[in-house]
């Protein structure tokens, strides 16, 4: 038996398939993984990732170390209640993990992947000398992710009325505390929506409360195939250690506005760059196929300019095609893939597909 | 538990099979294997008029998860395909003995049939796996 989140029951007595994520019991669907995605898409949905991990970074060098770790700045978030997402580096310019960061009224917050928990727990620790800061793991607590073109009106029903009215002005990657709670417009899905951190003793009256107002519960399988649409990274399939984010799509997390800003992996990534300009070097795009059949993680793509591959490959449920995530190399105009012993073309878009419920591609 | 109707034939790859008065067998594949695959999104079903030997590639079937070919359980001629599955094929994911039936066929040899399971054995070996 795994771990089990606070609303383990629920989700059992909602009918869900539980299955192993990263030694966590976790609901792969309640029925239909399809269904739940245009529950997000169309309606509203909710979901338990409560399996992420909170840490909560205090100290009086608590900016400043977090601009020495992150990749993307802190410095950029002027106030309490703004949040980014970002990546750990490592000194070669891979990455470590990615993670949304809150700027809280005292300190940080940081939710970070849950299959990665221990690396990035270790990673924050042996970085950390010198540098006057409290880390600490909060494991108590809850995340529901309420996302879809009703979530904030629903969602605001099910919230205490003076929370409500704050949640309804938030602006997207707007956040705010209130007792206890830290409801944040940052999501996965590229839907509106909330996520809502809160006391795990206190999660079930929350979900049992988005559930009489009509949101639906939503699977990790939907969750996979929604961030697929939206173009958005899973850590260890999208990108991992050995990846630069310039191969990744997520060069525009890196922030290089402060030139004094020694963060870790500065040096490797100026210099990846520099070797990108003069030979382009591999990058991640979205590809989509016209053809029936479903592109899957690992396949092997061909395109004008060499070999690649499927890092992310699914059915997109919107869109009624398959979709996929690749790692080609830089400024390829054509690519295929092998099916069934057929070589099927393959386009090539910038990766995200649907956003707020519409192709976005041509 | 998965719906294991008792009037059916199982092969241990998951697939059922009916056969009527006229010796037309119906195709399908069975409930534990629907959940098991997930939703459905694409089903290529065989031509009609094929010739295919017992325990060859058939068909396949596409979930959000995972490819999964279909193995004919006989040897024999298809006659007919569901070709309601194009448009729709979660039929098999909400009728997989019924309305998301795959394919027919003539059947060449009943003893094919004998080497299938019957719904307790069927029963027996989906709990093994």
């Amino acid at each position: 038996m795994g771990q089990r989140t606070s609303l383990h029951d629920r989700h059992v007595a909602a009918g869900a398939k539980m299955v192993d994520f990263a030694g966590w019991d976790m609901p792969l669907h309640y029925g239909s993984q399809i269904g739940e995605h245009h529950q997000v898409r169309r309606d509203a949905g909710v979901f338990d990732v409560s399996h992420m991990t909170v840490i909560d970074v205090g100290g009086g060098d608590a900016g400043n170390w977090l601009r020495y770790l992150l990749a993307n700045d802190v410095a950029r978030l002027e106030a309490p209640g703004r949040a980014q997402y970002s990546l750990l580096l490592n000194h070669e310019g891979g990455v470590v993990d990615d993670l949304i960061v809150y700027r809280l009224a005292a300190g940080y917050r940081l939710v970070t992947n849950c299959a990665t928990r221990r690396k990035a727990l270790v990673w924050l620790a042996r970085n950390s000398p010198g540098y006057n800061v409290q880390v600490e793991e909060r494991p108590h607590v809850a995340m529901l992710a309420i996302h879809g073109p009703n979530s904030i009106e629903l969602a605001c029903g099910a919230l205490p009325g003076d929370c409500a009215g704050k949640v309804r002005r938030l602006g997207n990657f707007g956040a705010l505390e209130h007792e206890g709670r830290l409801v944040a417009r940052t999501g996965y899905t590229g839907e509106l929506g909330i996520e809502v951190m809160l006391p795990g003793e206190s999660a079930g009256e929350l979900w049992g409360k988005l559930l009489a107002a009509g949101v639906k519960p939503v699977g990790l399988g939907a969750r996979d195939t929604l961030r697929l649409e939206a173009g958005m990274n899973l850590y260890g399939q999208d990108m991992d250690e050995n990846t630069s984010p310039l191969a990744a799509n997520l060069g525009w997390t890196v922030s290089w506005r402060d030139e004094g800003r020694e963060f870790i992996g500065r040096e490797a990534l100026r210099r990846q760059r520099e070797s990108r300009e003069q030979d382009g070097g591999p990058v991640l795009a979205g590809l989509v196929l016209e053809a029936r059949g479903v592109l899957r993680n690992g396949q092997q793509v061909r395109t004008d300019k060499g070999a690649g591959v499927i890092t992310s490959g699914s059915f997109s449920p919107t869109l009624k095609q398959s979709i996929a995530l690749a790692r080609i190399p830089g400024g390829s105009q054509s690519c295929q893939v092998e099916l069934r012993g057929a070589m099927t073309p393959l386009k090539i878009v910038k990766p995200g597909f649907v956003r707020f419920g519409k192709r976005v591609f041509e | 538990m998965s719906n294991i109707p008792e009037d059916l034939h199982y092969a241990a790859t998951h697939e059922w099979v009916k056969v009527d008065g006229n010796g037309i067998a119906t195709v399908g594949i069975s409930d534990h294997a629907q959940e098991a695959l997930g939703d459905i999104v694409f089903v290529e079903l065989p031509e009609p008029g094929a010739e295919i030997e017992a325990r060859a590639e058939v068909a396949v079937v596409e979930s959000v998860k995972a490819a999964s070919d279909l193995y004919s359980p006989a040897s024999g001629e298809i006659t007919e395909v569901n070709e309601a599955l194009i448009e729709n094929p979660q039929l098999v994911n909400s009728a997989p003995y019924d309305g998301g039936w795959i394919y027919r066929m003539t059947i060449t040899d009943e003893k094919d049939l004998n080497e299938l399971l019957g719904a307790g054995a069927y029963a027996d070996h989906c709990a093994d796996e």
